[in-house]
């Protein structure tokens, strides 16, 4: 009971040690809070008039799947803080400490969700500026963005343990930028996954981040009326898909992250 | 007295590289041990197996009475460790870190305030303490870094080269910081590749190479062994090292060691300046060309030489 009360409290720690940071480090709060109203600016005008959504508008249509693109960049910033305390020592002053085992990736991965709640709000005030809207419950848009978390918290698992394996901060910003993008583009993010060539069609169709988009989509009651029901089954139950990669995400690189934490010592 | 750092037959390697070769130590309780040593020697590796940073290979370890490889945790409580690289967060004020470290060592919430408070007024922080760690300088991250290893008043002290990249200034600052702890009873291990710093700070000293203990001692003892001082003198014609070896043996109160590729020649002598002159004048009735020459304090290298017979190992990658 003590040893679980510790966990989250040590986890709590080093989450408000990672928050203060949105208001003292320029970057982090470009990252945050800038960069999203741009992407939604950006596409809302540059694609918004040269992509035709049937029976809808392409800004109801993007949102959703700019607030997927964001909260996947997002878990960049998991990988990156960690990379940065290896890179400056402070790993070792964690790891000598009697504090838990996992809090430090833990406390990680929670601020990160700080981070995107930001974000997402963010860019939902941007996104109803330039004539978004949610046409559902409020019940429903809750649990978009809600989805939306998960599917990011389980993401930064991921990049935790590839974090505590690069040697530098600058090797997580470029090497991230190699799965993300495919990740997020090759999706129904920004153009309907039926236009994409047969191989990218596929995967689009089974990409997680696709089935994020579409539960959020349906969830903010976004997709226009008279749309055809996605063939392909991960979009057909884009939730209960959502929520089985994020289950398996943190099953499989919560437990390897933390082991890493726990015998990867400086070489000396 | 008990001992309360005990490690015996430590081994560590990487892939090719043996750090550690069944290094035995051990700090008497209330003691400074100072282990000296080059980059590479396994300074670093010895402190991070003590502070449960890494596994050994082979050998045990007791910290405080306690295993470190059954009962990390146990060990943890007990520890402070504060290492060559400041590991402060700087994004943080030096008072932020302070709560931070002591609420993971779970002091709670109003101890750990009340400690972060104390010690920057212990460490000459108490102004800075509001700003930004980004803002200090090199010495004051130094500073406050050791104040998070103190946060807990733990028994034991680890310090993994508290000096190094400081200038003389901020080292001779920091200096006066720890023996002011040390003063309190604290035991400390503290590696340092200077020797003048284990003999301002330790009261023993174990001299390390290659992951192993070469000598063991007090300063004094460690600097009969070598020689209180010594006369350095260049030759500039490599045939006259043998002849002024010989001109000079009678001032020698240990062993002569001469260095064919610089042309040196280090005798080890007592009496200061007068003994110099003397040399001086010995060299010059032997009509030995000197390009160098000059009285110097031994240094790490002195007692490599004289203890290992070759000059400290290159540094390391992987350090």
């Amino acid at each position: 009971m003590k040893a679980l009360s510790h966990a989250v409290s040590d986890a709590a720690v080093i989450a408000w040690r990672n928050v203060i940071k949105i208001k003292r480090v320029p970057d982090v709060l470009v990252f945050v809070l800038i960069s999203p109203i741009m992407f939604v600016l950006l596409f809302a005008f540059v694609f918004g008039n040269s992509i035709n959504i049937p029976g809808g508008s392409y800004r109801e249509f993007l949102i959703a799947g700019i607030f997927a693109q964001t909260v996947v960049f997002g878990a960049t910033f998991t990988g990156a803080g960690l990379a940065e305390d290896i890179q400056k020592g402070i790993i070792n002053r964690f790891r000598a400490l009697p504090m838990s085992r996992s809090a430090l990736l833990v406390g990680r991965t929670v601020s990160d969700v700080v981070y995107n709640a930001l974000s997402l709000l963010i860019m939902a005030l941007t996104g109803l500026v330039v004539g978004w809207g949610i046409s559902s419950s409020v019940l429903d848009a809750v649990a978009g963005f809600a989805l939306l978390l998960a599917f990011a918290y389980a993401f930064s698992w991921v990049m935790a343990y590839v974090g505590l394996l690069v040697p530098s901060v600058e090797v997580i910003n470029n090497a991230s930028f190699m799965v993300t993008m495919p990740l997020t583009f090759v999706a129904n993010t920004f153009v309907p996954a039926e236009n994409l060539p047969p191989v990218l069609r596929t995967f689009a169709l089974w990409n997680p981040v696709s089935a994020v988009t579409q539960a959020t989509r349906e969830l903010f009651g976004n997709i226009p009326p008279g749309t055809a029901p996605p063939e392909a089954w991960p979009l057909q139950h884009p939730v209960l898909y959502t929520l089985l990669w994020a289950v398996l995400l943190v099953a499989v690189f919560a437990p390897l992250a933390v082991h890493r934490y726990r015998t990867s010592g400086r070489r000396a | 007295m008990a001992n309360l750092v005990e490690a015996s037959g430590l081994v560590k390697r990487y892939r090719e590289v043996t750090a550690l070769d069944g290094l035995d130590l051990a700090v008497a309780e209330g003691s400074v041990l100072g282990l000296l040593g080059p980059n590479g020697a396994g300074k670093t590796t010895a402190v991070s197996i003590l502070a449960t940073l890494l596994e050994p290979d082979a050998g045990s370890a007791r910290v405080a009475g306690i295993d470190v490889r059954s009962r990390p945790r146990d060990v943890r409580r007990r520890i402070g460790l504060s290492g060559q690289f400041a590991a402060v967060d700087e994004h943080l004020t030096g008072f932020e870190n302070l709560v931070m470290v002591g609420r993971l060592y779970h002091l709670g919430r109003h101890r750990a305030r009340a400690r972060a408070g104390e010690l920057l007024e212990l460490f000459d922080l108490a102004e800075a303490g509001g700003r930004p760690v980004k803002t200090y300088s090199g010495g004051m991250r130094r500073r406050l870094d050791l104040a998070g290893a103190l946060v807990a008043a733990p028994p034991v002290l680890f310090l993994d080269e508290p000096t190094t990249g400081l200038d003389p200034q901020g080292r001779r600052q920091l200096w006066e910081v720890i023996r002011g702890m040390v003063g309190g009873g604290t035991t400390v291990l503290l590696t340092t590749q200077y020797l003048e710093e284990a003999d301002q700070l330790a009261d023993r000293i174990l001299v390390i190479d290659h992951g192993r203990a070469i000598a063991e001692g007090t300063a004094d003892e460690l600097k009969s062994r070598i020689g209180a001082e010594r006369i350095e003198v260049t030759v500039t014609d490599g045939a006259a090292l043998e002849p002024a070896r010989a001109a000079l043996a009678r001032f020698a109160v240990g062993e002569q060691l001469a260095d064919g590729r610089s042309r040196t020649l280090i005798t080890p002598i007592a009496g200061g300046a007068p003994v110099l002159a003397a040399a001086l004048h010995e060299l010059a009735q032997a009509h030995i060309a000197v390009r160098d020459v000059g009285l110097r304090r031994p240094t790490l290298d002195d007692v490599f030489l004289t203890l290992t017979g070759h000059v400290s190992a290159p540094e390391e990658n992987g350090q």
